[in-house]
């Protein structure tokens, strides 16, 4: 039907170009509210959605009971929509858009599914028209004939999909989101508004979640909480620790931590239908001695304050240094997330040779600042450079410590000069570290000079 | 008149335990014994850097308060620095912190955005008795460093046991809560064989101790071997130029002559 067909038949109507964005967008809304019903959630395009409701229809008293708290919830949001309970995926689709049945039993989705129209197999238009000339109307004339013989007209994919509508053969749902390690939640008969009691419900809930690691034997490390308005939105707060986490307090002071820093607040609007607590990631954590082990308790409140850092500031800015094998001073030392590697390695940082001044600087400018200097010799330490516009004469000097690049490194044609590193020392007593670039004459003719760190 | 006064005494004691008031030896016997004993342990201590050029220095002379204060127990140091003065004076280098006697491994670094962060994770850190020394660096007149926000920090150092080391760069020393403040600034090391630099030097000028003598300058070297400051103020300089020549206890102003006509709080 054309657009000026159908407004001749209704004058009234309101038009809208299509927006299968925006009706994507809408869709996943309403996954992320229809995971209050249970976890497993999937798009069924292109306007449906498939709940995965094993294990979960009891809780609602039953798939009868379960299918109207659905379809009277989404009403309250103002959806309307069709829905039907079945023991595969295909075969609710097909009972829900074509059929009257509310809930088919388990094994018996044969005997509601027979009566359909030929049109719930959603064939291309050839196959439906062909089915219809050889007089086949509904799906149970379809499923008396033999397969072998419909497969060898029609083709694979039509008779997999009706073999799914009849119950035959199973398939399963690619939920949106993986099943957390552990869930938890709080419903209200009232939708819950006083966001300062949030706390209140949260801790039992957290209490009730770390016990259940605590039987398993784990911690978790990332977590999740997650509110359902009354009105549809549904806000979601993730936090991570450091190292495997049963601690209810300090799980609760990261959540206040996340909430607090969030640029725009939690708004409990109409208020909230549920308060779900997801541990979303888990890891073995032994049962600990609470008191006996001093310093195992004490590693364990740095891993925390390192996780409340992290929270606040995040986590790329929270740091622990690395050591790496290499003699290349640019490499030897690396920045990693102090939360994800609590526990450092025993230390690989080289012991300093006893008599020794510091031979590396405290402070390393990454890149290298360019500097001018003026030296006896080409090859000889500076006797005096500039750096950011002040001169600075030079008083002690130890050097070359010649440093080669890891030539294995270096792709072909970017090959990094030798430096020779020098330790310098000015007049006022402020200690540099500096390198010439480039070998002079066999590497460079003007090899140029870069200040690389400070020492203290 | 007597028992409000015995048990006003009473109540400060019971405010002031044993353990606040237990200190730091630097570990060089003249200067500890000006300093009567040393930097309080559960208390804030400011670090300026004399010129912006002194800012390693100033962090340097910190850090090694903060090994002094680290040195009876293993516990972490948590750094905190703005990103501002990763540009002015580059990024910490774990091995250069192993060459000062500190254990890389033992360090947790913040990179924070400004003045009001670096107080933040300060702050946080000091509530903390698995932490053992908080250095916080600040760039540039901080105005978020203010009075009270000092004193936040005091309290915390004393609450955690552990000392909170303030490093200033670019700004000129204000009144604050800090148990001492000082200026320090690099100075020429004993030259080793063949004139090579040797240990750090810092000249330091104490403005003000809480409860002590304030306005004395030395000259120490710190000793990563020994894990101690060195006094190296009578040491003849090796240099042609005098840089410091003081009387004992004499006013120090070849050291601060920018600062010594000032009165800090």
């Amino acid at each position: 039907m054309t657009l000026a067909d159908a407004r001749a038949r209704a004058p009234h109507l309101a038009v809208a170009q299509a927006d299968a964005e925006a009706d994507e967008r809408l869709m996943l809304r309403l996954a992320a509210f229809c995971e209050q019903f249970t976890p497993l959630v999937a798009l069924d395009p292109p306007c449906g959605l498939m709940l995965d409701a094993t294990g979960c229809a009891h809780l609602f008293g039953g798939d009868a009971a379960m299918r109207t708290y659905v379809l009277r919830t989404m009403a309250r949001l103002s959806f309307s929509g069709r829905a039907a309970v079945a023991g595969t995926p295909d075969a609710a689709r097909a009972l829900a858009r074509f059929g009257e049945t509310a809930v088919a039993p388990p094994g018996e989705e044969e005997v509601f599914a027979r009566p359909l129209s030929i049109t719930a197999l959603e064939a291309p238009r050839e196959t439906s028209v062909a089915l219809t000339r050889a007089g086949l109307t509904t799906l149970g004339d379809l499923a008396d004939r033999s397969s072998a013989a419909l497969t060898a007209r029609f083709g694979d994919e039509t008779m997999r999909r009706l073999t799914r509508i009849l119950g035959r053969e199973d398939a399963r749902i690619t939920p949106l989101r993986a099943l957390p390690e552990c869930m938890v939640e709080r419903r209200f008969a009232e939708p819950f508004l006083d966001l300062s009691a949030i706390e209140n419900v949260l801790r039992p809930l957290i209490a009730e979640a770390t016990g259940i690691l605590e039987k398993r034997g784990q911690g978790g490390r990332a977590f999740e909480a997650r509110f359902f308005r009354a009105d549809g939105a549904v806000r979601a707060l993730c936090f991570e620790t450091g190292a495997p986490s049963r601690h209810v307090e300090a799980l609760l002071r990261l959540f206040r931590l996340k909430a607090d820093s969030l640029a725009d607040p939690l708004d409990p609007g109409y208020g909230f239908d549920v308060i779900r607590f997801c541990v979303l990631r888990a890891e073995t954590l032994a049962q600990s001695q609470i008191g006996f082990e001093r310093q195992d308790a004490q590693d364990g409140d740095f891993a925390d304050l390192v996780d409340r850092l992290a929270a606040r500031f995040g986590r790329e800015r929270v740091l622990r240094f690395a050591a790496h094998e290499t003699h290349d001073p640019m490499r030897a030392a690396a920045y990693v997330d102090a939360a994800a590697s609590p526990s450092s390695r025993p230390s690989s940082w080289g012991k300093p040779e006893p008599g020794e001044p510091p031979l590396r600087p405290l402070f390393l400018f990454d890149p290298p600042q360019p500097i001018e200097t003026m030296a006896e010799t080409p090859d000889g330490p500076p006797m005096h450079f500039k750096w950011r516009r002040v001169r600075h004469l030079i008083a002690r000097a130890e050097g070359p410590e010649r440093i080669a690049p890891e030539w294995w490194r270096n792709a072909a044609g970017a090959r990094r000069r030798t430096r020779d590193y020098y330790r310098l020392e000015d007049r006022e007593g402020r200690r540099f570290w500096v390198f010439r670039e480039g070998l002079y004459e066999s590497e460079t003719a003007d090899p140029r000079w870069f200040l690389h760190g400070l020492f203290a | 008149m007597t028992q409000p006064l015995a048990s006003l005494r009473k109540s400060l004691a019971c405010a002031h335990p044993a353990a606040a008031c237990e200190t730091i030896a630097l570990g060089a016997p003249a200067l500890d014994r000006r300093l009567g004993g040393g930097i309080l342990r559960a208390a804030l201590h400011e670090a300026y850097a004399a010129t912006a050029a002194d800012a390693s220095a100033a962090t340097g002379f910190a850090l090694a308060l903060a090994r002094r204060a680290m040195a009876s127990a293993e516990k972490p140091l948590l750094w905190a620095r703005q990103e501002a003065l990763i540009a002015e004076s580059g990024a910490p280098y774990p091995p250069g912190l192993a060459d000062i006697g500190l254990n890389p491994a033992a360090v947790a670094f913040i990179r924070v955005r400004d003045a009001k962060e670096a107080l933040q994770a300060g702050a946080e850190a000091g509530r903390y008795a698995a932490v053992g020394a908080t250095l916080i660096e600040l760039f540039g007149e901080a105005r978020a460093y203010d009075l009270t926000a000092s004193r936040r920090l005091a309290l915390a150092a004393a609450a955690a046991g552990a000392p909170i080391f303030i490093a200033r760069v670019s700004a000129s020393p204000a009144p604050s809560a800090a148990a001492s403040r000082w200026l320090v600034r690099a100075a020429p090391s004993r030259a080793l064989a063949a004139n090579a630099p040797g240990s750090s030097v810092f000249a330091i000028f104490l403005l003000r101790q809480r409860g002590g003598a304030a306005g004395h300058a030395w000259r120490v070297e710190w000793n990563r071997d020994r894990g101690a400051f060195e006094d190296r103020t009578f040491d003849a300089p090796s240099l042609s130029r005098p840089v410091v020549s003081l009387p004992v206890g004499g006013a120090p102003d070849e050291v601060a002559p920018q600062t010594a006509g000032r009165k800090f709080g």
